[in-house]
């Protein structure tokens, strides 16, 4: 040891300039760790659009697809369901959809580009639960015989998958990108250019 | 023997930690029944390490593997069966044991000064232990893994402008994958056992720095001086406790609590036996139905409860029609748990001598946790709804009227000594 005075704003400054140097360095190091949570680009390629056909479907019927891992449903809506929708227009808590949940061109009452044809991805904007397609029976209100119930936490959906006041997910079904390639064939995933 | 003690005296304190923390640790000497669930905890513990480490060996973490390397687990490995019911009781086993020990520390004052740290590292075991139980109940890939994990992540998408990034971030996938299962395994196997084992190394360290309370709740370790040596106990405890204090109605450790807790553990194992050959799915609330059939991401089931340990907290989710709302109530109902030290500002610790309202509020208390443990089993309709939302209040209340009423507690006076 020698016994030189020691200058403290000297020793200050070098601990102050290390610490911060290897604080620098260990968030540096935390990114790798962190990041490699992240979906990976296997994953990412997996969000590939997928074609329905939709020829065999009868009115009143729902298909499932699978699209980036989710189910999404793809419903022939009859027009006793499309009449419903005035019904609950005044009972669910986004009737004009202005939530970003779905393209602009479903941006309407029946949230759909075609309103005879709904298609929504079939997951619960609570917690993730896939709701039961109910084509009758649904009875929220006189005259609505159809809808979407979630059996997890008990939200309700009308067939437009625009959800019911006073349940707990917060907002409507999300509406995937879609477009029409012909009569028989929906691709979901995709807008077509044309949205 | 003698020399080599000696030998490996010199170069670790082998001998001297056996005295200060086992043979001449002072206990109060009326520990009762609720005392034998800390050590049982550890004997828990000890088993989902061991038949965890043996499941690995045969267990497979992928999508396409987990759910058919459970099953030859159970079917093909020569007591595959076993070690895999040890575990899955053991982990419903740890959390009676763990719950137990919780209501003994909210009955004898436990959590109060000077053992408030003592406490909190007991509630961050709690809290890992619910994370490593989740990421447990995902790893056999069947319905209710699959569909729970959906459920419980999603409850992170609730928090505004983070929330759908976050929830990607934690599944490593848009939706649960085979991504998010080999990570919870990593997860549940290395990186939460061994935050575990290091807090309940904190946990023994700030029990044996403050010393265990009591059924009575008072004081063993005295001002030094104040005890003349007759009432003193008689037994020779290590010098690192007596010369700071005088100890009263005090015994060491070992043999006397090391038998006691031998005696508890015969009949814990005689139950957890019974649970294990007789009734290991415990009729659904262990081992859930749909977690018998493959996680199918198309289809969910009829109806999702967690398993039983997390009912309550479930329950206090599902009360409040509001997502975000929902998961903060079921966040503060556990905070609460950590801040209970410092809600509780009476001076008296044990209910034995505490006011008939508290005895009260804390019954009270009880009884909603049991009952919203029941409601988070049921469909979330109907008159469940209107209980769940009941019971959730009378929880939240348990916390404020005791922050209330314990500053100007009415209590009886404390015995001088222990009492029976």
């Amino acid at each position: 040891m020698s016994n030189a005075p020691v200058d403290k704003g000297r020793r200050r400054f070098l601990t102050v300039g290390t610490s911060v140097v290897g604080a620098i360095g260990a968030v540096g190091a935390a990114v790798p760790f962190i990041a490699s949570w992240n979906p990976s680009a296997k994953a990412r390629i997996a969000g590939a659009p997928v074609e329905v056909k939709i020829d065999k479907v009868e009115p009143g019927q729902l298909v499932r697809a699978e699209w980036r891992g989710s189910p999404v449903w793809v419903v022939r809506r009859t027009p006793e369901m499309l009449a419903s929708l005035d019904t609950t227009n005044d009972q669910v808590r986004d009737p004009q959809s202005e939530k970003p949940q779905q393209p602009e061109y479903a941006q309407n009452q029946h949230r759909s580009r075609n309103p005879e044809w709904f298609i929504a991805v079939g997951i619960c904007t609570h917690l993730g639960c896939s709701p039961t397609f109910m084509p009758e029976n649904f009875a929220t209100a006189d005259g609505v015989e159809s809808g979407f119930f979630c059996p997890c936490h008990g939200s309700r959906f009308d067939i437009a998958g625009r959800v019911f006041k006073s349940v707990p997910a917060p907002s409507n079904l999300v509406i995937p990108p879609h477009y029409f390639i012909d009569d028989a064939t929906v691709l979901i995933g995709e807008d077509g250019g044309n949205a | 023997m003698k020399a080599l003690i000696e030998w490996i005296d010199k170069r670790i304190p082998m001998t001297n930690t056996m005295r200060l923390h086992v043979t001449q640790y002072p206990a109060p000497k009326n520990f009762n029944f609720w005392y034998l669930m800390g050590s049982l905890a550890l004997v828990v513990l000890v088993n989902q390490i061991v038949t965890g480490i043996w499941l690995t060996m045969n267990y497979t973490p992928s999508a396409e593997d987990a759910f058919r390397s459970v099953e030859y687990i159970m079917r093909d490995v020569e007591y595959g069966w076993l070690l895999r019911y040890m575990h899955s009781t053991g982990a419903s086993a740890f959390f009676v044991v763990v719950y137990l020990h919780m209501m003994r520390g909210l009955m004898y004052g436990s959590y109060q000064k000077p053992r408030e740290l003592l406490w909190v590292f007991g509630m961050l075991i709690f809290l890992v232990l619910m994370a490593e139980a989740f990421m447990g109940y995902i790893l056999p890939w069947g319905q209710m893994s699959y569909w729970g994990a959906q459920v419980i992540i999603s409850l992170f998408g609730a928090i505004p402008y983070v929330g759908d990034a976050l929830t990607t971030w934690i599944r490593g996938d848009y939706v649960i994958s085979g991504a998010t299962l080999n990570r919870f395994f990593a997860l549940h196997v290395i990186a939460l056992p061994l935050v575990l084992v290091i807090l309940v190394f904190l946990h023994l360290i700030a029990l044996h720095e403050v010393g265990s309370n009591n059924p009575d709740g008072v004081e063993v370790k005295r001002k030094k001086g104040s005890i003349p040596k007759e009432e003193q106990s008689k037994f020779e405890f290590h010098e690192r406790y007596t010369s700071k204090y005088d100890i009263v109605d005090s015994i060491p450790f070992h043999p006397y609590y090391t038998v006691k807790d031998l005696v508890g553990l015969a009949g814990f194992l005689i139950l957890f036996a019974a649970v294990i050959f007789f009734a290991p799915t415990m009729g659904g609330y262990f081992l859930e139905p749909p977690n018998f059939e493959i996680a199918n991401p198309m289809k969910t089931p009829e109806h999702i409860a967690p398993v039983w340990y997390f009912t309550p907290f479930y329950a206090i989710l599902r009360a409040v029609p509001i997502k975000l709302l929902g998961v903060i109530l079921m966040f503060a109902s556990i905070v609460f748990l950590f801040l209970i030290p410092w809600i509780d500002r009476a001076k008296v610790r044990s209910t034995r001598y505490r006011s008939g309202f508290h005895k009260a509020n804390l019954t009270q208390f009880v009884i909603s946790f049991i009952v919203l443990g029941y409601l988070g089993v049921q469909p979330a309709e109907g008159i469940y709804v209107l209980l769940a939302q009941i019971f959730t209040f009378l929880y939240f209340a348990f916390f404020v009227f005791l922050w209330f009423y314990s500053k100007n507690e009415k209590t009886k006076p404390l015995p001088e000594r222990l009492t029976k």
